[in-house]
């Protein structure tokens, strides 16, 4: 390179650290918010955020767009808004009318709004519908640095793009609609380390329910979160989405990871990441986008990656989680007395005894599926594990991709198949059992190990009882019929 | 949302307190998809009774409510604010209101105005003793009268503002529209755009 151009470049870069340095040092979090506020709020009152993205589905915007209508309002950015049906939507026999009444309204409903408001829509067979969670990530709408909203809480899944993610109400998701906007109250930071080295058979999902455990559903309350530390930059883009999606359980505003070289891999070429000069303008820009030397969290978490065990939960809330290596917990032995009341009933509910291993844990019903781990690694995590093997006596696996594109991607791959001679069921996509809104329940009393995000009581189901786990463990476990990891497969196969 | 300062209408009294929002509304109702038609959900389960207050012809056409304490407590659902906007109701008079209720009255449109106790009784005895008679509400003068009673009521300074300007939430961020509009001419071409649908 010739002198003169090394000595202007080396002029940039100091004149562009001075005024980095001269600059307060900011997180991931704070610069995305900066550079969207519109209006600063004054006097305690709150920012106004420009929203880039506004994800819809056909659960929580009926009543949105009926505001519209009652007060003669249009959406005002149409081109910035996307929807597809999820929640409702059966996964058998497509082609057939809903039959659920309430299901069928919500989801005419949202057909009959998009057309009148002129609003893209993915419907039921068409090859982008799925889990607005899945479809924003896979046309590559959803990019770092942005802020996206959705009127659903597990909105915070696209945090793992470095972008502002966050689910919002309803009243709130007429706002968006009608101002592309939204007031919001600043949040506080924390910083939740994850260095070393995931173990074979340990996921991004027992990453963060081992995050959850530690910081309680209550933990992230009022913070964005953002996931940092070897372990997390090690992880693909679809890993640290199952990462973020469950910053909602720990009760977080947001989830965040710092975009990087994989983050840009990943967006590169998809149907709606950004070409040309604009993609060099954008991915410049991303650059910039990671947490500043010196920037001061709220808070800090730590875990080690390398001692990390698959984890899974025994109670009925996210929280409610061990490593498969140990018992269900005795409540005796918890200190709080709210938390040691909310033990026992959980164990009530779950009936569980204290002391039982969890891998004694037998469960009728194996869910793989969810915006938590619906998407196509998910599935040849589990299909790996899977192929040639037997499945457990009695035991029903239930397996719904993310998205038809994902479904389409899984048969093309041949996983359908895999998934067929293990006698699981192989599925439309959509929400399905992670909430039970479509037929897909558990019936009472029944026990699953799904890869869903929610353990709540009657959430799959009235009566039914959930255990959390990752793919892995949910295929480990179809095979040996109770909650198990890959580990306890190849321990016995060495055995015999 | 109009404006609103003052006005005149039938009053109800409902001679009832701890009035929850399941009372307002039962949750059977809240499955349906629109914000608006929830009137005939309105104490849909007294709505049977013929000595309910709004069964009788002299409160047919009522849009105050005068109730006792510790009104719209419960659950947070905002049906509960547009079952009583639907059927008719422009303000509710109450010796103490839920928070929330309080909150989601003010976003639609619905005076939440408190009183005393005392002031509570002197307008149900002044309704029944003339029933079907009128009460007008002054926004400006916080204050509720019938004939020459007059009874002050309190509601917050924000939310009477927002009121008398007639301003729900998104009206209010619609007052910053030009700088809406200012930062979205600076927004770069690489963002997200859903339309049109690339294959
Ligand atoms: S998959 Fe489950 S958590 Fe995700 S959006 Fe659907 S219902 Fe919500």
């Amino acid at each position: 390179m010739p002198t003169y151009l090394t000595a202007q470049l080396n002029l940039t870069f100091s004149l562009k650290t001075k005024v980095a340095k001269l600059t307060k040092p900011l997180t991931l979090a704070e610069k995305v918010w900066n550079d969207h506020l519109v209006v600063k709020g004054e006097d305690g009152a709150p920012d106004l955020l420009y929203i880039d993205l506004h994800l819809v589905h056909e659960v929580t915007s009926p009543q949105a767009f009926d505001g519209l209508r009652l007060a003669g309002r249009k959406v005002r950015r149409p081109d910035l808004t996307i929807a597809t049906e999820d929640h409702n939507t059966p996964t058998l026999d497509i082609d057939k009318p809903i039959a659920d009444v309430t299901s069928r309204t919500q989801i005419e409903a949202l057909r009959k709004n998009a057309q009148e408001f002129g609003i893209r829509i993915h419907s039921l067979g068409d090859i982008e519908q799925g889990i607005v969670h899945v479809v924003g990530p896979q046309l590559g709408l959803t990019m770092p640095g942005i802020t996206v909203v959705c009127g659903d809480s597990h909105t915070s899944t696209h945090g793992a793009f470095g972008a502002l993610a966050m689910g919002i109400g309803t009243s709130e998701v007429e706002h968006v609609l009608a101002t592309q906007t939204l007031p919001l109250t600043p949040f506080k930071t924390m910083a939740i380390n994850v260095d070393g080295k995931l173990r074979p058979g340990v996921s991004a999902k027992d990453i963060i329910l081992a995050v959850i455990a530690k910081i309680g559903t209550g933990g992230g309350q009022g913070y964005v979160l953002e996931y940092r530390g070897s372990a997390i930059e090690d992880l693909s883009i679809e890993a640290r989405m199952t990462i973020c999606n469950m910053s909602i359980e720990a009760g977080a505003r947001a989830g965040m990871v710092a975009p990087d070289e994989k983050t840009f891999e990943y967006l590169k070429g998809r149907p709606h990441a950004p070409e040309g000069a604009d993609w060099l303008a954008a991915v410049e820009y991303w650059r910039t986008l990671p947490t500043d030397v010196g920037a001061k969290f709220d808070a800090e978490v730590f875990l080690d990656a390398n001692t990390l065990d698959p984890f899974v939960t025994w109670g009925t809330n996210p929280g409610q989680g061990v490593s498969l290596n140990e018992r269900v917990p005795d409540p005796e032995t918890i200190g709080d007395p709210n938390e040691r009341a909310a033990a026992e009933r959980a164990l009530e509910y779950m009936d569980l005894r204290a002391g039982t291993k969890m891998k004694d844990i037998k469960v009728d019903t194996v869910f793989l599926g969810s915006c938590t781990n619906s998407r196509i690694e998910d599935l040849r995590a589990a299909a790996e594990i899977i192929r040639g093997q037997t499945k457990a006596d009695g035991l029903r696996m239930l397996v719904v991709p993310g998205s038809a594109r994902v479904r389409l991607q899984a048969e093309a791959e041949g996983l359908d198949q895999v998934f067929k001679d293990f006698g699981a069921e192989w599925r439309f996509a959509g929400c399905s059992m992670c909430l039970g809104m479509n037929p897909d329940q558990l019936a009472p009393g029944e026990r699953a190990a799904s890869t869903s995000n929610r353990n709540f009581e009657g959430r799959q189901g009235k009566g039914a009882r959930t255990h959390l786990v990752s793919p892995l463990v949910a295929a480990a476990t179809a095979i040996r019929g109770t909650l198990s990891a890959v580990a306890d497969l190849i321990a016995e196969h060495e055995a015999n | 949302m109009q404006k609103f300062t003052t006005f005149s209408a039938v009053a109800a009294p409902l001679r009832r307190s701890n009035v929850d929002t399941d009372q307002i509304i039962p949750a059977v109702y809240l499955k349906r998809i629109t914000k608006t038609g929830f009137e005939d959900a309105l104490f849909a389960s007294w709505r049977n009774d013929p000595e309910f207050v709004l069964n009788q012809p002299a409160y047919k056409k009522a849009e105050v409510l005068i109730a006792g304490p510790d009104f719209g407590t419960g659950s947070s659902r905002e049906h509960a604010v547009w079952a009583l906007r639907d059927y008719g109701f422009k303000a509710v008079l109450s010796a103490k209101f839920a928070d929330i209720f309080r909150g989601n009255a003010g976003k639609q449109g619905l005076v939440a105005g408190q009183i005393t106790e005392e002031a509570t009784e002197a307008l149900w005895a002044a309704i029944e003793a003339n029933p079907g008679v009128q009460i007008t509400i002054d926004l400006e003068a916080k204050t509720a009268s019938i004939g020459g009673l007059v009874v002050p009521f309190e509601i917050d300074e924000y939310t009477r503002w927002r009121l008398i300007e007639g301003l729900d939430d998104i009206g209010l961020t619609l007052r910053d529209e030009q700088s809406i509009t200012d930062f979205e001419a600076k927004r770069e071409s690489w963002r997200p755009k859903t339309l049109p649908a690339r294959p």
